[in-house]
């Protein structure tokens, strides 16, 4: 279980300090799925950069099993089992698809294994383990891959920055039942998403709503999902934009 | 049959990936002096009759098939200049395997000034691959100088691979080429310099005939203290295009400096240079970071994957 307790982040905005999240408090339970949503701007992404330790609060705690983990680097909370897929993944000159998900892992995956990861995300596999993860990659594809690396590392807590920006409808409709099945076998283990779409949030366990970096409610989903529809913070479907390069049939 | 050592065995490891006598034609050249040589049917090796180096001829239409003329050197104090000379026959396609290791245990330098000239005839195609290496604890520097001329005829094709990763505290490469009609020329080069290391790569190509094309491209990290200087000029004389590429990562207290030379004496001259120095970018050491590595191994993997 993670656990945020009386969280805040403060930065330095030409030389004022400007509060990005102010005295967040929730729990990640094991076996949960929880999406958090709310509008942009709104300190989604900085919540998830501090529970995987990217940022650091001003002030609050991080636990993580009844450890305080709050001063832990990004390599010790990763070890610990905490898995982040950026909402803007990372390129890298070189560096090919198969190594990154090695990486991920942590051993030395056999290509077959690798591209399992690679085909729940919709990608085919034997196209893309031997890219290169740089700019010769479409940004639904980028998004795509890291997601299949943050599936690879099979963590204790998964977080899925907006998993659904780039990615096409029957993606994304694969993508939901990857999660949906993730979520069956989790147990001990927990997933956090960041979303705005309705199927997402109609997934979890419980819904948070973050809002100009407060916590604005949060609860069981069959509580909160009623208040949110109709609003941005729960989209439907059709705001879905085309595909964008990436064969899903191979 | 070939006896070596086994710091010989290391270095040729090292510089030309073999792990025993090379299959085809290849001249080992260790201390001065050439330790193994084979020539085959169509690839034939002579030594030029002063003796300041070799001669590979490579009958026309030779194909897939491949030379390894690598050199060694363990001996401190060693000074030594070579003047290697190609000819790659008609329409031929064959891989040529130069490179070169020095262990320097002493405290006098080693130096190793290679001098090689390819004359490619109408329609070869040639892949050259040089390796460079250096290891030994002695103070005596490690140095390699090569010179390397290149003359492409009509419809030729060249790909040179250079590479020099470790141990080489001194180099100054000049490489020089001129081509003829359809010829094209492919250059990759990949170079780590670190602790006090100094390395200057100089790229004169001249672009003659029409139709040619020049592709250099070098990918490099500068760690520690040490300096590079990329120094390529493209000129074109005639319809043809050129494309330069100097990409570098800059650690610690290392300096790059890149210089660009682009030089069009005809309207139909396409050139193009690229430059980009900068540090690792942070966001990548975070990205290995949260999937478990250190940030030394962010960076170990980063660089790797670069000059890969
Ligand atoms: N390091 C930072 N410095 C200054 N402003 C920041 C920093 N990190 C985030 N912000 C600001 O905080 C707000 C919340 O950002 P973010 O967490 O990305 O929101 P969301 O993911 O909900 O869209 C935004 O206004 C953003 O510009
Ligand atoms: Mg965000």
């Amino acid at each position: 279980m993670i656990e945020l307790e009386h969280v805040s982040f403060e930065v330095n905005d030409e030389k004022e300090g400007k509060e990005i999240i102010h005295d967040v408090s929730f729990k990640i339970p094991d076996g949960q799925l929880i999406v958090i949503t709310g509008p942009n701007g709104g300190g989604k992404s900085t919540l998830a950069k501090l529970i995987a330790g990217i940022e650091k609060p001003t002030s609050g705690k991080i636990w993580m099993d009844g450890k305080d983990i709050t001063g832990w680097s990004v390599t010790e909370r990763a070890r610990a089992g905490i898995a982040y897929a950026f909402q803007q993944p990372v390129r890298f000159k070189g560096i090919r698809v198969l190594d990154l998900i090695r990486l991920a892992k942590g051993e030395k995956l056999a290509v077959s294994d690798a591209c399992v990861y690679l085909s729940s995300v919709g990608l085919c596999a034997r196209d893309y383990v031997n890219r290169e993860v740089n700019a010769s990659l479409s940004g639904g594809e980028l998004k795509r891959i890291e997601i299949a690396t943050v599936l690879a590392r099979e963590g204790h807590l998964s977080i899925f920055d907006e998993p659904e920006a780039g990615i096409d409808l029957w993606s994304f409709k694969n993508l939901i039942s990857v999660f949906e099945e993730m979520r069956q076998r989790i147990k001990d283990r927990s997933i956090l998403i960041i979303s705005h779409q309705e199927r997402i949030l109609n997934i979890a366990d419980q819904i948070v709503v973050l809002r100009a970096g407060r916590l604005d409610a949060a609860g069981p989903k069959d509580e909160i999902l009623p208040t949110l529809i109709g609003t941005s913070s729960a989209s439907p479907d059709c705001r879905f934009q085309a595909p964008s390069g990436g064969e899903t049939e191979c | 049959m070939l006896k070596l050592d086994e710091m010989q065995k290391k270095l040729l490891e090292e510089v030309a990936d073999l792990h025993a006598v090379p299959e085809g034609a290849y001249n080992i050249r260790s201390n001065g002096k050439s330790i193994g040589r084979s020539s085959s049917a169509h690839i034939h090796i002579t030594s030029k009759e002063d003796g300041s180096g070799i001669v590979v001829q490579i009958d026309p239409e030779t194909k897939k098939e491949s030379v390894h003329i690598p050199v060694v050197m363990t001996q401190t104090g060693l000074k030594e200049v070579v003047y290697n000379d190609f000819y790659i026959g008609k329409d031929a396609d064959v891989v040529i395997v130069a490179g070169c290791g020095i262990d320097n245990c002493g405290n006098q330098d080693a130096q190793h000034d290679g001098i090689h000239r390819f004359f490619v005839d109408p329609g070869a195609k040639v892949k050259y691959v040089e390796k460079h290496y250096g290891s030994g604890e002695g103070k005596g520097k490690r140095i390699l100088n090569p010179v390397t001329e290149v003359f492409l005829s009509e419809n030729a094709y060249m790909e040179m691979e250079m590479v020099q990763i470790k141990g080489v505290d001194d180099t100054n490469r000049k490489t020089v080429a001129k081509l003829d009609a359809g010829s094209k020329l492919v250059v990759r080069e990949r170079l780590m310099t670190h602790d006090e290391q100094n390395a200057v790569s100089t790229y004169d190509v001249v672009m003659d005939g029409a139709g040619s094309s020049a592709d250099v491209v070098s990918r490099s990290v500068a760690r520690d203290r040490s300096f590079q200087k990329f120094d390529a000029k493209l000129v074109g004389n005639a319809e043809c295009s050129g494309h330069t590429e100097c990409d570098s990562i800059i650690m610690d207290e290392g300096r790059i400096l890149a210089v660009p030379g682009l030089e069009a004496n005809h309207v139909d001259a396409a050139l193009v240079h690229e430059a980009a120095i900068g540090k690792i970018a942070g966001e990548q050491i975070i990205k290995l970071m949260t999937l478990g590595l250190t940030e030394s191994e962010a960076e170990e993997q980063i660089i790797k994957g670069f000059l890969n």
